[in-house]
């Protein structure tokens, strides 16, 4: 038995036994005997994930040290919990805690007036006569989404700034014709602005581009049933109801799902366009907060890496959790 | 019955009606700064502008087309985005195939470790403490390679890949073709339009993409043109509410902002009606099985 690896030398003594043994090895050269061209095209998939997907992982065990750039990790001293303490109880656990709260608030908003537009318009786009006029005006609504961030930040800024910004400039118009006395509003600089800001562009951005998938589904509901309907005297009303929407149930389903899953993974890249330091106690999120305290001139790596990896670990479990529940529901599943 | 009918074209008048005013306030933002850009800055700031340009000039535009780091920030952006997506195409394609075969036994386990790619991030700091010490700091060719591969995209070619019959590569196979002969010359040419759907996702989330670059290029030469379009608008969009007007000239802050804009999305624009359908197609595929 302990030359399981040495049985090709000797293949006449005690075959059955050792082929036994070993089967799973030769299962394995086999495998790869056969695969390896596979192998080969998805080698450099491989490579690349190791060195940047899980090289990374590597540096969450920053979350446990008081990390210090010129030692390393390896250097650094281990303090435990300490960073996770220190971000829930302790001296930044304010700070900690708003960005948390503000995280979930701007997913909130996004749930409650930004998911069910795109499944509005899809029902109106589904109901809308003439092929032309249905592309053309699907065609528009899709454009915001290929705008960049920065270019949809800078507008929004830009737009909204006192004395010549637009919305400053006709709200003045209005205000004075009616006589009264305008007082410009500094959109941007008051906190009480920012979620209604933030979630109304990323509907003017995204909810013409996201309406394709109910859409897609609406496109697969067939046509007899609504000519059914229309026989039995349902109005256009009606045939929504209890056509279109029980129809696309599911897709709202599995997109509701995930939107909840992601509740705390929202990125960086727009609040840092649209925030400044005055409305931080609105606009903090998880993840500019973890980006400040990195970036920082007195930066806390260890404390950084902690706050990024609760939000990480909790952002993850929701999605699995999310996931399971879509299972359940409509055996569909992300994966 | 004849209420009814009635009924109905009341509700096919209202609906067009609403979809209409919402497509004009998609719109209607790119028609007022393409407006504006071409308008006299100080007609801009006291409002006038609205629909139709007040002024007539293209000195906003002299002004933002003179700039030549304007030149070189959108020469990088198309670096990155002509070099990198083809980057990302080279590596995601061969992957999504090989993953897509049932008979590749090891296809669960690399499945997993890409989804999990997908939905957990290590975090800000080990995520950039890897790319600098991978040497991503102020280097154009890492930059290249480090954002290379988005996982969402790799599922999106695989369940092409396993939506395309079977007795494809079984005939194939019969006639004595290797995995690679399967690939180049029967599913590469089969998948054409999906291809062009994922190479354009890769090539628009390169082109409008900003954070990473803005933190790991420090030098001016290197940066694509959405980081400089952030360092001239907002980083710099309160100094601008002192020195608004510039005396005597026919451009103001507001018009140079929105010539800038107009100038960065204009390919965009441009190609936007005939592209369109394949990320529309992208999001049929991929949609929701992710």
């Amino acid at each position: 038995m302990k030359k399981g690896f040495s049985n090709k030398k000797e293949p006449q003594t005690g075959k059955a036994a050792t082929a036994e043994k070993t089967s799973w090895m030769k299962r394995a050269v086999e495998a790869v005997k056969r695969d390896w061209q596979l192998w080969v095209l998805v080698a450099p998939l491989l490579i690349w994930l190791y060195f940047y997907a899980f090289r990374p992982l590597s540096g969450v065990s920053i979350a446990f040290l008081k990390y210090s750039p010129f030692k390393g990790i390896a250097g650094s001293d281990f303090v435990g919990l300490e960073n996770f303490k220190n971000l829930m109880f302790g001296a930044s656990a304010e700070l900690f805690w708003r960005a948390f709260r503000n995280t979930v608030a701007i997913s909130l908003y996004g749930l409650f007036f930004g998911f069910p537009v795109p499944i509005i318009l899809a029902l109106m786009f589904h109901e809308l006569r003439g092929n032309r006029r249905k592309k053309l005006l699907q065609t528009v609504t899709y454009a915001p989404h290929f705008i960049s961030e920065v270019v949809v930040c800078s507008l929004v800024v830009t737009m909204l700034s006192m004395n010549t910004g637009l919305f400053n400039v006709v709200l003045e118009k209005i205000v004075t014709f009616f006589g009264g006395d305008y007082q410009q509003i500094h959109f941007m600089s008051e906190s009480k602005f920012f979620r209604t800001i933030y979630t109304l562009s990323g509907i003017w951005k995204e909810s013409g581009f996201s309406s394709i998938v109910f859409f897609a589904a609406l496109c697969g509901i067939p046509v007899e049933l609504y000519e059914a309907a229309k026989v039995d005297g349902a109005g256009r009303f009606r045939q929504i109801w209890s056509i279109s929407i029980p129809g696309i149930l599911p897709t709202i389903m599995i997109m509701l799902i995930i939107r909840v899953g992601n509740i705390l993974n929202v990125g960086y890249e727009k609040v840092l366009l649209l925030y400044n330091p005055g409305i931080y106690d609105k606009a903090d999120i998880l993840s500019t907060f973890t980006y400040r305290m990195g970036i920082a001139n007195n930066p806390d790596y260890g404390l950084s890496t902690a706050a990024s990896l609760i939000n990480s670990v909790v952002g993850f479990a929701l999605v699995v959790l999310a996931n399971r529940i879509s299972k359940k529901f409509s055996e569909t599943s992300l994966w | 019955m004849k209420g009814k009918m009635l009924g109905s074209k009341v509700f096919d008048i209202v609906n067009a009606v609403i979809l209409t005013v919402f497509g004009l306030i998609c719109f209607y933002p790119l028609v007022y700064v393409l407006a504006c850009s071409l308008s006299n800055g100080a007609a801009v700031d006291a409002g006038k502008v609205l629909l139709i340009p007040k002024g007539f000039n293209f000195e906003s535009y002299k002004q933002v087309l003179w700039d030549k780091q304007f030149w070189i920030s959108y020469g990088n952006t198309m670096f990155y985005t002509i070099l990198g997506s083809g980057f990302s195409m080279l590596v995601s394609t061969p992957a999504a195939y090989a993953l897509s075969k049932k008979r590749f036994r090891s296809r669960k386990i690399i499945n997993m470790l890409l989804t999990f790619t997908m939905w957990f991030t290590p975090g800000f700091i080990p995520l950039y403490l890897n790319y600098t010490g991978l040497g991503a700091t102020n280097n154009r060719w890492m930059i290249l390679v480090s954002f290379g591969i988005q996982a969402f995209y790799i599922i999106l070619l695989r369940n092409y890949f396993e939506s395309v019959p079977v007795e494809m590569e079984e005939s194939a196979q019969i006639d004595g073709a290797n995995d690679f002969q399967c690939f180049w010359n029967i599913y590469l040419p089969l998948s054409k339009p999906s291809m062009a759907t994922v190479w354009l996702y890769y090539a628009m989330s390169r082109w409008n993409g900003y954070f990473w670059s803005m933190v790991l290029l420090k030098d001016m030469d290197k940066i694509p043109l959405q980081v400089y379009l952030k360092q001239k608008i907002i980083d710099q969009a309160l100094v601008s509410e002192f020195a608004n007007t510039i005396a005597g000239q026919q451009y103001s802050y507001n018009t140079i902002i929105y010539a800038f804009v107009i100038c960065s999305i204009i390919p965009v624009l441009l190609l936007f009606p005939y592209i369109q359908k394949y990320f529309v197609k992208g999001v049929m595929v991929g949609g929701v099985k992710g």
